[in-house]
């Protein structure tokens, strides 16, 4: 900055000028307020910074460096990023194959449910009690109904036996396991699909649906022609907040496929026994593991920050 | 799902439209009208629709297809689940039996629940959970707020880094914490080692785990609140603020008087999440140990209930103790509700 002052002439005097208002204008109390930004930067960062480093620093390396400095050249490995993807990659495939789905049909559930609570013309009296007892659904503590899920699906439904022509195909009857998480997340899931697009449905504009109303049109067609082509960025919103809750669910997880051995194993309860053995913990592997198993989810907040804020404010 | 639905409704209008196969359905009955079904009269479905829709509303037969089966399926999994589990906590279900036997219903788990030190430690723990977590998240949460609201550069880098632990799984960041509070070579203990305390056994000492699993998750949360009230202070109209610089009011005094107090609304809200996601802990508490039994310290109501049923078999205990905890976030969210419905918010 002092560069460019020297070299201020005539016509640089405005130049000049700017800068001196820059200057002035970072008071005191604008320095106090950046630094404490950094500061809360700092207490969010180092947690996952020092994951991150630990998680590619050799045993002794471990010992030797300040746990959030970076290894050195000695100390650097990625021997335990290699051990926690082997052990890792199969729960990866499991966790997407009920995350994905469960994801898109509770948003598309939630989508239909909001749109049938909204736009239609009927009594709010009826309709405020039926969205409350939906959105009270978000609340429960999942706990609650743990005991009874478990006697629905291994008593009730019994999947693995109605299943058998599939198991007969050489999958692993686990899998019915997978099932069962898809089904499970749609259900819980429908009170904050729902919430979250009724929010949104509230503030579109009434007089091109009544407009089309009046015109003869159905409300399957309402739907199809006017509200969903304009959910475009609610889906977004929904799906990014859903498909963040069910790849970061444990419960469900533990209470419907029970054992990280299981084939159909997803990849949080294999992180959660990850790198404990008899003799000890394994850090440097727990962290390679954890930042593996959050890769989905990083990925999908920072190239959607901002949706998923608006996801989680609602 | 919806278009058999939709088929469904439409074979139905349609063969009581036909008169050889209309027949007066219990529905009909109950209607109270006698069934004299000629070609030019509608049908009694359509009648019965018809005087659902003057009841309910004009559209309301017609979007049932919509919102219906999804109630249907969140009500069965929800609240028919949760009155299930208050059938199976008064039975004596436990062990490998398949199923609990209903004909003999008491109150003895609950008993039990009180007569057990264990569950009190867990209610106790449960409590100062819910409590110390929410005040000390929603206060981060609110300077945050209030430093990215001051017009800042960057504000998205910082709110997406403030934000950030928040999209990370319960699982993911126990490791974190785990190494953050290691005894030998965790950053915690090196810090106050900088002002010659510790070194601490966080996980290890019974007195203080419970407050260091707080202060992990507070760290994992408080973006969330500061999010929430983001929202909250860009509602506040800058007449406000502008306001009380021209009575001359400090900035600290100017928030603490003006600003703070109209956010009532926010606290609530983000309050209340807060707790449901603090009686929710259990993913963490479970992965810090990879099992069943939390450090000693830090049992709280969620960790027991699940280790009572799935490790210990316990179901009927655990149903019971599941019943506490669903109570306990009943008297939370209940209020909320009735407040967000009397503004009319829902």
């Amino acid at each position: 900055m002092s560069d460019r002052k020297i070299r201020t002439d005539g016509s640089g005097a405005t130049v000049t000028g700017r800068l001196r208002r820059n200057v002035e204008g970072l008071t005191l109390e604008d320095v106090g307020l950046y630094v404490a930004l950094l500061l809360m930067a700092g207490f969010y960062l180092v947690p996952i910074e020092s994951g991150l480093v630990t998680s590619i620093k050799t045993g002794t390396a471990i010992l030797e460096t300040a746990p959030f400095a970076p290894p050195g050249s000695a100390g650097f490995t990625l021997e335990k990023w290699q051990t926690a993807i082997d052990a890792l990659v199969r729960g990866m495939g499991n966790s997407l194959l009920y995350a994905v789905p469960a994801t898109v049909i509770s948003a598309a559930v939630g989508s239909l449910t909001a749109y049938g609570l909204t736009i239609p013309d009927w009594k709010v009296s009826y309709k405020a009690p039926l969205l409350a007892i939906i959105i009270s659904g978000i609340f429960i503590p999942y706990q609650a109904v743990l005991v009874p899920l478990t006697q629905f699906w291994s008593q009730w439904v019994q999947l693995v036996q109605h299943l058998s022509f599939v198991w007969a195909l050489g999958v692993p009857d686990d899998y019915a396991g997978i099932i069962e998480l898809v089904i499970t997340h749609v259900a819980y899931g429908i009170p904050i699909c729902t919430l979250l697009f009724r929010t949104y449905y509230k503030n579109l504009s009434e007089e091109m649906i009544e407009s089309a109303r009046l015109d003869g049109a159905s409300l399957r067609r309402v739907y199809q022609r006017i509200v969903l082509p304009l959910s475009g960025p609610m889906f977004a919103v929904v799906l990014i907040y859903q498909f963040t809750q069910i790849w970061n669910d444990l419960l469900f997880t533990l209470v419907l496929v029970s054992t990280e051995s299981s084939p159909a194993a997803p990849v949080v309860l294999i992180l959660a026994g990850l790198g404990t053995s008899m003799e000890g913990q394994d850090f440097a592997l727990r962290m390679a593991g954890a930042f593996f198993a959050a890769l989905p989810t990083l990925a999908v907040y920072i190239f959607f920050g901002d949706e998923f804020a608006e996801g989680v404010a609602a | 799902m919806l278009d058999f639905y939709r088929r469904l409704y439409h074979a139905l209008s349609r063969s009581s439209r036909d008169e050889e196969t209309a027949r007066p359905d219990g529905g009909v009955v109950s209607d109270g009208s006698v069934t004299d079904s000629s070609a030019s009269e509608p049908g009694p479905i359509e009648r019965l629709s018809s005087a659902a829709d003057r009841r309910f509303g004009s559209d309301f037969i017609e979007s049932t297809p919509f919102w219906l089966p999804p109630f249907l399926l969140m009500a069965l999994f929800v609240y028919g689940a949760i009155i299930w589990n208050l059938l199976i906590s008064l039975t004596d279900y436990q062990g490998f039996a398949n199923a609990p036997d209903y004909s003999n219903l008491d109150l003895d788990n609950y008993a039990r629940a009180l007569a057990d030190p264990g569950f009190i430690d867990a209610a106790v723990n449960t409590f100062i959970l819910l409590i110390a977590f929410t005040v000390a998240t929603l206060a981060v949460g609110l300077v945050l707020a209030i430093l990215v609201d001051r017009g800042i550069r960057f504000e998205n880098t910082f709110r997406t880094i403030y934000l950030l632990p928040m999209s990370l799984s319960f699982v993911v960041t126990a490791q974190f914490w785990l190494w953050m509070y290691n005894f030998n070579n965790g950053i915690v203990n090196r810090i106050i080692g900088v002002f010659g305390v510790g070194p601490v056994s966080w996980l290890g000492n019974q007195g203080i785990v419970l407050w260091a699993i707080i202060f992990a998750l507070m760290w994992q949360f408080s973006g969330y609140a500061m999010v929430v009230y983001l929202a909250g202070l860009r509602a506040i109209p800058t007449e406000h603020y502008e306001a009380a610089q021209v009575d001359g009011a400090s900035t600290l005094k100017m928030y603490w008087r003006v600003i703070i107090p109209q956010l009532k609304g926010a606290t609530i809200s983000a309050a209340v999440v807060l707790m449901v996601f603090a009686m929710k802990a259990f993913d963490f508490l479970y992965s810090l140990v990879g099992g069943y039994r939390p450090p000693n310290g830090a049992d709280i109501l969620a960790t027991k209930m699940v280790r009572e049923a799935y490790a210990n078999l316990n179901w009927a205990y655990g149903a019971a103790i599941a019943i506490v905890l669903f109570a306990m976030a009943l008297s939370v969210i209940g209020p909320y509700l009735v407040y967000e419905y009397r503004r009319n918010n829902l």
